[in-house]
């Protein structure tokens, strides 16, 4: 989230789409409830299903699922050419007048510089600004320059007329018009929309773009950085947002600082490359800082062997070979057998990855398979017979499966993140059952051993292993205590200002990002968690919970990063004098007296900038201002485009009919084999989406006796219409079948699922709940994931599961 | 000297008067109205603050256990409910974290580390040295087998394909850093958390 759940309630306006807060995040949601009794807001709910959501919503629509990025482009087009758009936020605060290279160009669905042989843009190097010979972007402050982003955005989204965007998403003209014409109202200066979102905008071969469209928007509107405004995204898990900042995925490291590829031999060029200057004159650039957390990191985990002679053990880091080695890539590789191990920690990818078949077989292939969890998983157990829900033969089945229970979140300290960024201290309230341990223990004991055996017998490059930073009390099992305070980071020498003042003592923590070094002063694993445990103690264990300003705003509850700001490029919410864009959303404002940025928040800004300078409010960006053009920064293409899903209920991209690369994302993730599982239309009739229903929480809670009660059952949902034509009524079994698999649920036939008319025909959509699996205490059901296909989005290669295609008959 | 009297009719007794009320005084007490005496289950035992371990909103909760905490001593969690304080969800929780003690207490939790044998269809159980043992075994072997230093232009990558690591973002901050300063410094690259999907 850019925002917070609490700031919910400042919104005039709330558009839910892609997530249906009311059912997968229901006390959240209480603060849509709050804007909508307290702030008069209106509500907007558009999904492919009659959700929870739109019951309460003011506008409800459908959608076909896989086309929001046609509705939000519509929505582009309408607003610039009715010229509703915050004019004055638009011209400073984004990139709009910033003129584009003149090699820059888009056909027929196709950006410059694709490669259909790779399925991918090999050269990106006309998706850039033009620069000047200052080295600086070039503008045009009239946004007349028919290259300026301004102007190639109006071009590309000349398309998305309003009757194209009623075909491509089955949503009638009438709805699209109120619709749109509700949200125009947003681009006053003093009232603010905000979006909410969640996987049902992530998990498309299009998703990420899709994200952006509805950020293009917000821009336009002059909706970010507003108290009430941004785009939210309410995330899955628990901690998955700590996880995600924490960098555990396989090209990150801690606080988005990135892997070097096998390319950059080069220290000095890997920092260059990732340590951003300004593209415009003056700007913040904060990336520019990259080399002092980087080598912060470096202290943290080498200690005394990280030193300028060695570039801080550069070399000591994996390099990648290729750009990803993600799950998709990985279970590719375990299918083919080139895998020998896999760990699971707390997660359960037979039931979790697409094509179900396809992560049996690989497990299947695997020597060994360690599984950490608190719970009975089908992936523990995907060896074992189950009858029709898990078909195999464990005989044939090579694997050693290890299995070590893990305590849970009553069961250990700890902080987790919400969606809000707040890191949040808990305490164990009791011992894990039977022997169970913390994977903080798991992890210490398995570290100490594997060091043990490289010391005893030696190895292949032990340099990491035996020199990795070891301190704590008990090395087996290391305390949260130690593990927070290592990753907010501490002075390893006395560090001194300019004049030579002590401003921090050796071993003292540090209280900001802003004290570290590049020089090997200091230490930290996770920069943007720097902050939250100081030398004033643990600041995420904080329960202060006033709100002094009357926003919603507490900021002294728990603590959020970066540097505890709860609202995302604030600066924004002034204008370019500093003053408050309107009385009622005043947030962060420039005191001439003081001469520094106060409010209600902690400024996301230098904090003696003087509007003056006129700094841009996006500070991590280049240029800082906003993004409409995303330059080089994406992997299919500098503006949104819609894209088919892969597997479509329709024969072609009706913006690009004569061209098969443009159906689907021409750089989506997918490979060849998987392409061979996908379906046709003529045999799988009917689009399919995947969702969670509010008494359940992934495959955990079948796990629960009071979920399992509330809600026992597999299911799926169907239309009336649907349910006459395939001869069934509700409560009938049905048999859901796609080119990869099948499920067996029962038929909820509903007026909340409706066909729409998509050009000259009617698409039928199936609702697929995803909760249940052969493990835990409800009855036993289908892993969903059986039906999906293996389609990554070509940026995060999240799978496609809310858009494929399945044909539904009677079981 | 002990008068049958339900627990009902006893409050209907109380509602009429003090005469009947001093009844109780004098030992006229129903049974079960002794344990309306008794004192208020939580008040013995020990709060603790959490947050549910669900979503991503972060709902504050308040754990309740059993137990004084010394050594030897095994605390029982017994009630999990909503923390009024918390600003977001001022003491609500959704039908996910009203079932927060049966996640808790499911029959389905994992007590021991277990070992399925290749091509068997069943577990059993090995204590944690031989559990920890094998793995770290399997770990050094297989880095040692096929850990890269140089790729075939020669340039150094030091990385480790074959062996994967899904990590859990229903843990904890410290045991989601713990994990990547000890799964990356193996080299292991084949590393990712639910946020993939």
């Amino acid at each position: 989230m850019t925002n917070h759940w609490v700031d919910i309630r400042n919104a005039n306006m709330i558009l839910s789409m892609g997530g249906n807060s009311a059912e997968a995040h229901p006390v959240g949601f209480r603060w849509v409830t709050e804007a909508i009794e307290h702030n008069k807001a209106k509500l907007i709910c558009i999904d492919p299903r009659y959700t929870r959501t739109c019951a309460v919503a003011d506008y409800k629509a459908f959608i076909r699922t896989g086309t929001d990025i046609t509705f939000l482009g519509g929505l582009i087009h309408y607003l610039i050419t009715t010229d509703q758009i915050q004019r004055e936020y638009v011209l400073h605060y984004t990139d709009a007048s910033l003129l584009v290279r003149e090699d820059y160009g888009f056909e027929d669905g196709i950006f410059t510089g694709y490669n259909p042989d790779n399925h991918s843009y090999d050269d990106k190097s006309s998706w850039m600004y033009e620069l000047g010979d200052d080295g600086y972007a070039l503008r045009d402050m009239s946004l007349q320059h028919p290259r300026c982003v301004y102007q190639l955005m109006r071009e590309h989204y000349s398309r998305y007329d309003i009757d194209t965007v009623s075909s491509i998403c089955g949503m009638p003209r009438e709805h699209i018009e109120h619709i749109w014409s509700e949200i125009g109202k947003m681009a006053v200066p003093h009232q603010t929309m905000t979006i909410l979102y969640a996987l049902g905008w992530t998990q498309h071969s299009i998703g990420s773009q899709i994200i952006r469209t509805a950020a293009m928007v917000q821009l336009l509107l002059g909706n970010m950085g507003m108290p009430g405004g941004g785009i939210n995204a309410l995330r899955g898990h628990s901690n998955i947002q700590g996880l995600t900042d924490l960098g555990l995925l396989s090209q990150l490291l801690p606080g988005y600082m990135s892997l070097a590829n096998a390319k950059e031999q080069d220290y000095s060029a890997y920092i260059q490359k990732r340590a951003k200057q300004p593209i415009l004159e003056g700007e913040v650039s904060y990336w520019k800082n990259y080399e002092k957390f980087h080598v912060s990191l470096m202290k943290s985990w080498f200690g005394d062997a990280a030193t300028e002679d060695n570039n801080w053990c550069f070399d000591w880091l994996p390099k990648l070979s290729k750009p990803l080695y993600d799950v998709l890539d990985t279970f590719e590789r375990m299918h083919k057998g080139e895998l020998t191990g896999y760990f699971c920690q707390g997660f359960n990818p037979l039931a979790s990855f697409p094509n179900r078949q396809k992560v049996t077989e690989g497990l299947s292939r695997l020597k060994y398979l360690v599984v950490m969890d608190p719970l009975n998983t089908e992936t523990s157990e995907f060896w074992k017979n189950y009858g029709e829900y898990n078909d195999v033969d464990s005989s044939q089945i090579q694997t050693e499966v290890i299995r070590l229970p893990t305590t849970c979140f009553a069961e250990d300290d700890g902080s987790i993140t919400n969606s809000a960024r707040w890191l949040q201290w808990h305490w164990a309230a009791a011992q894990g059952p039977g022997e169970a341990r913390p994977d903080t223990r798991i992890m210490g004991e398995l570290f100490i051993r594997i060091r043990d055996l490289y010391r005893e017998e030696g190895g292949v490059f032990p340099d990491p292993i035996l020199n990795l930073d070891w301190d704590y009390d008990i090395p087996e099992a290391p305390s949260s205590e130690e593990l927070a305070q290592e990753y907010n980071g501490r002075a390893l020498v006395d560090l001194t200002d300019d004049n030579g003042n002590v401003t921090r003592r050796a071993g003292e923590l540090l209280s900001s990002f802003s004290e570290m070094t590049a020089d090997g002063r200091t230490a930290s694993g996770c920069w943007i968690f720097s902050g939250a445990w100081t030398q004033d103690g643990n600041q995420m264990a904080r329960r202060d919970n006033s709100d002094p300003y009357g926003t919603g705003n507490t900021l002294g509850w728990a603590w959020a990063w970066p540097a505890n700001r709860r609202v995302l490029y604030n600066r924004a919410s002034a204008d370019t004098q500093g003053r408050p864009w309107g009385k009622e959303k005043a947030f962060v404002w420039w005191s001439s007296e003081q001469g520094r940025w106060v409010g209600a928040d902690i400024p996301d800004f230098p904090v003696t900038s003087d509007p003056a300078l006129g700094q841009g409010p996006f500070i991590m960006q280049p240029e800082g201002v906003g993004h409409f053009f995303a330059g080089q920064s994406m992997v299919d293409g500098p503006f949104p485009e819609h894209y088919e899903p892969f597997e479509s209920p329709i024969d072609n991209n009706p913006l690009h009919p004569n061209n098969p690369l443009a159906k689907n994302n021409p750089a989506g993730r997918i490979y060849d084999e998987d392409r061979k599982a996908l379906g046709t239309r003529e045999e799988f009739p009917h689009a399919a989406t995947t969702y969670r229903l509010t008494e359940h929480f992934h495959f955990w809670t079948k796990h629960a006796r009071l979920n399992a009660v509330v809600q026992p059952e597999q299911f799926v949902e169907i239309s009336h219409q649907l349910a006459e034509e395939v001869g069934v009524v509700a409560g009938d079994w049905v048999r859901v079948s796609s080119n990869r698999g099948f499920i067996k649920a029962v038929a909820v036939v509903t007026k909340r699922m409706q066909p729409l008319r998509i050009g000259d025909r009617d698409v039928h959509h199936v609702g697929i709940p995803i909760h249940w699996g052969f493990t835990g205490v409800a009855k036993k059901g289908y892993l969903i994931n059986a039906l999906t296909p293996v389609v990554g989005d070509a940026n995060t290669q999240t799978p496609e599961y809310k858009s494929f295609i399945v044909k539904v008959e009677k079981a | 000297m002990t008068v049958n009297v339900t627990r009902r009719q006893f409050f209907k007794l109380g509602a009429a008067g003090v005469a009947s009320s001093s009844m109780a005084m004098m030992g006229f007490a129903p049974e079960s109205a002794e344990a309306s005496v008794r004192h208020f289950k939580l008040t013995h035992a020990k709060e603790t603050r959490n947050n549910c371990t669900y979503c991503s909103v972060g709902c504050g909760v308040l754990i309740y256990s059993h137990g004084d905490g010394s050594k030897n001593v095994r605390q029982e969690v017994f009630h999990i409910e909503g923390d009024p304080d918390h600003p977001v969800s001022r003491g609500s929780l959704c039908p996910k974290g009203s079932g927060l003690l049966d996640f808790v207490r499911s029959e389905g939790r994992l007590e021991y580390p277990q070992v399925r044998a290749p091509g068997s269809s069943e577990w059993k159980r090995v204590s944690w040295d031989e559990a920890l043992d094998k793995i770290a075994r399997y770990i050094k072997d297989d880095r040692d087998a096929n850990f890269v230093e140089r790729d075939d232009n020669g340039g150094t990558v030091n990385h480790w394909t074959t062996t994967g690591f899904l990590a859990a973002s229903g843990s904890s901050n410290e045991a989601g850093y713990i994990t990547h300063k000890v799964v990356r410094n193996l080299g292991m690259v084949a590393f990712d958390n639910q946020a993939r999907v």
